[in-house]
């Protein structure tokens, strides 16, 4: 303390004032956000550090993984009797439906032969377990185990048993970033499963709800309506579930219905997804299009009210 | 409790560079236990307020820079943007360093009041870039800004008692 004390006394000890190093930084900073909101050439950088703190990050879900050994070791035999029964019976009903399943895609192969449209491609599936949840209030994003080194790439969908869960938003050598589909202002191209309406539905921000936006007042969704993916993006592969309608407003005040979904994957029950692998990749968009698609994307934050 | 504070700040060991930097490394991890639901929203700064309690009491040893650096390592974690926490984290370093002096005369309870009013800048930073990025603010976030200076006392203390001597080298 007193050697500190001395050390004040001395003039233009310090380097630059509080005051230019506030100044430099902070501009450093704003370069950064700027290049990195802009043109995302900071991702190698990015890359770097992230294996620098990867350990770090492994350590910090290390409770997590050992309370769930615990949990697995000293469970009961008569619960994982038990636990074992219900699967097998749930696993017999599946297999019979799987039969039946397998029956009508063959059928459905045929028909399309006969229709001559192309064949719907098969996809294989990668498991990944969660290493972490969100980190951020603002963001619905988690954190899977699998990365580059095992094949992912930016742009896949993950699932889970149940549904979509999302995307994977970015790779890094050993993890991926998975944006959940409740992801504010995520969108994911739908159809009802009764009425084969194809509509977007978007996420609120909210983890367990989604809204379908934009849908004049008088149209056909019923609640409990099921919506499944569409397909058209080339992201999703077709027929996925995503969401269940449980609301709907129709007021003719506004030019739109205001529809409420909940996703139907469920990210908080369990800790292993599937990354979606091998979706056929769509041919690419005509330049003019993309070109207003973008400027459309710019215009978009200025007017985020909702319908 | 002024007199029994400045009392221990005569004592006080000098913080080694080493101690800091296993400080910052612990608030860290902290940060990156598998926090959901309402503990992310009431999750604490933990970086931000040991980062502030270094400024304000040693100044000279960590600063703007360090603020700084550590918010790029804090963004890449967090997946934000490169340079939202670097920001609020210059800022916040600023602002404890600006009020190091002044900071030290008050009790814990009057340097909390002092310490939210910074965090609240800080976390404000973070929300306006979210806002120009993104076009959105939710608002719970900023209660983080209030559980992280209740926990100021707490770790004021702690610090404290860490870098306080021992008054017989052979007792445990």
């Amino acid at each position: 303390m007193a050697l500190e004390d001395t050390r004040t006394l001395r003039f233009f000890n310090r380097g630059p004032s509080a005051v230019a190093r506030l100044v430099f930084f902070s501009v450093l900073s704003l370069l950064l956000l700027f290049v990195d909101a802009r043109y995302r050439y900071l991702e190698s950088t990015r890359q770097v550090i992230s294996i620098i703190i990867y350990p770090f990050q492994r350590l910090t879900a290390l409770p997590g993984e050992m309370w769930d050994g615990a949990n697995a070791f000293l469970s009961l035999q008569s619960h994982l009797v038990a636990e074992n029964e219900q699967l097998r019976l749930r696993h017999d009903a599946d297999s019979a439906q799987l039969k039946q399943m397998e029956t009508v895609l063959n059928e459905n192969a045929q028909l399309r032969t006969l229709l001559e449209i192309k064949q719907r491609a098969e996809y294989s599936v990668q498991a990944a377990q969660i290493v972490y949840l969100e980190r951020d209030i603002f963001k619905r994003k988690l954190f899977v185990d699998a990365g580059e080194q095992n094949g992912v790439q930016a742009g896949r969908a993950v699932v889970d048993n149940s549904g979509v869960v999302g995307q994977v938003t970015r790779t890094y050598p050993w993890l991926s970033e998975v944006t959940l589909v409740t992801d504010k202002d995520n969108v994911v191209p739908v159809q009802v499963v009764r009425s084969g309406l194809r509509a977007a539905v978007f996420g609120s921000g909210n983890i367990n709800e989604l809204e379908l936006r934009y849908q004049p007042v008088d149209v056909d969704i019923q609640i409990g309506d099921e919506l499944v993916t569409s397909g058209m993006d080339g992201t999703y592969p077709p027929a996925l579930p995503v969401a269940r309608v449980v609301r709907v407003e129709r007021d003719p005040a506004y030019p739109f219905a205001r529809i409420t979904c909940v996703p139907l994957a469920g990210v908080d029950r369990h800790r292993t997804l599937l990354i979606v692998s091998g979706v056929p990749a769509l041919p690419p968009r005509p330049v003019a299009e993309a070109v207003q698609d973008n400027a459309e994307r710019r215009k978009n934050p200025l007017r985020r009210g909702k319908p | 409790m002024r007199d029994q504070m400045t009392m221990d700040r005569e004592f006080l060991l000098p913080a080694s560079r080493r101690f800091i930097m296993a400080s910052f490394v612990v608030a860290v991890l902290l940060e990156w236990l598998p926090w959901h639901g309402m503990a992310l929203v009431l999750r604490p700064d933990f970086v931000g307020l040991l980062l502030l309690y270094w400024c304000t009491h040693k100044p000279h040893r960590v600063g703007i820079g360090i603020g700084w650096l550590l918010g790029i390592f804090v963004d890449v974690a967090d997946a934000s943007l490169f340079g939202q926490h670097a920001l609020a984290y210059t800022v916040l370093a600023f602002g404890g360093l600006s009020l190091n002096r002044r900071v030290q005369m008050f009790s814990l309870k009057e340097q909390s009041a002092h310490v939210f009013v910074l965090l609240l800048a800080s976390y404000g930073v973070y929300a306006l870039v979210h806002w120009q990025v993104r076009g959105y603010v939710e608002w719970s976030y900023f209660l983080g800004s209030l559980t992280s200076a209740l926990l100021w006392a707490p770790l004021t203390l702690l610090i404290q008692t860490l870098r306080r001597p021992r008054r017989n080298p052979n007792e445990l």
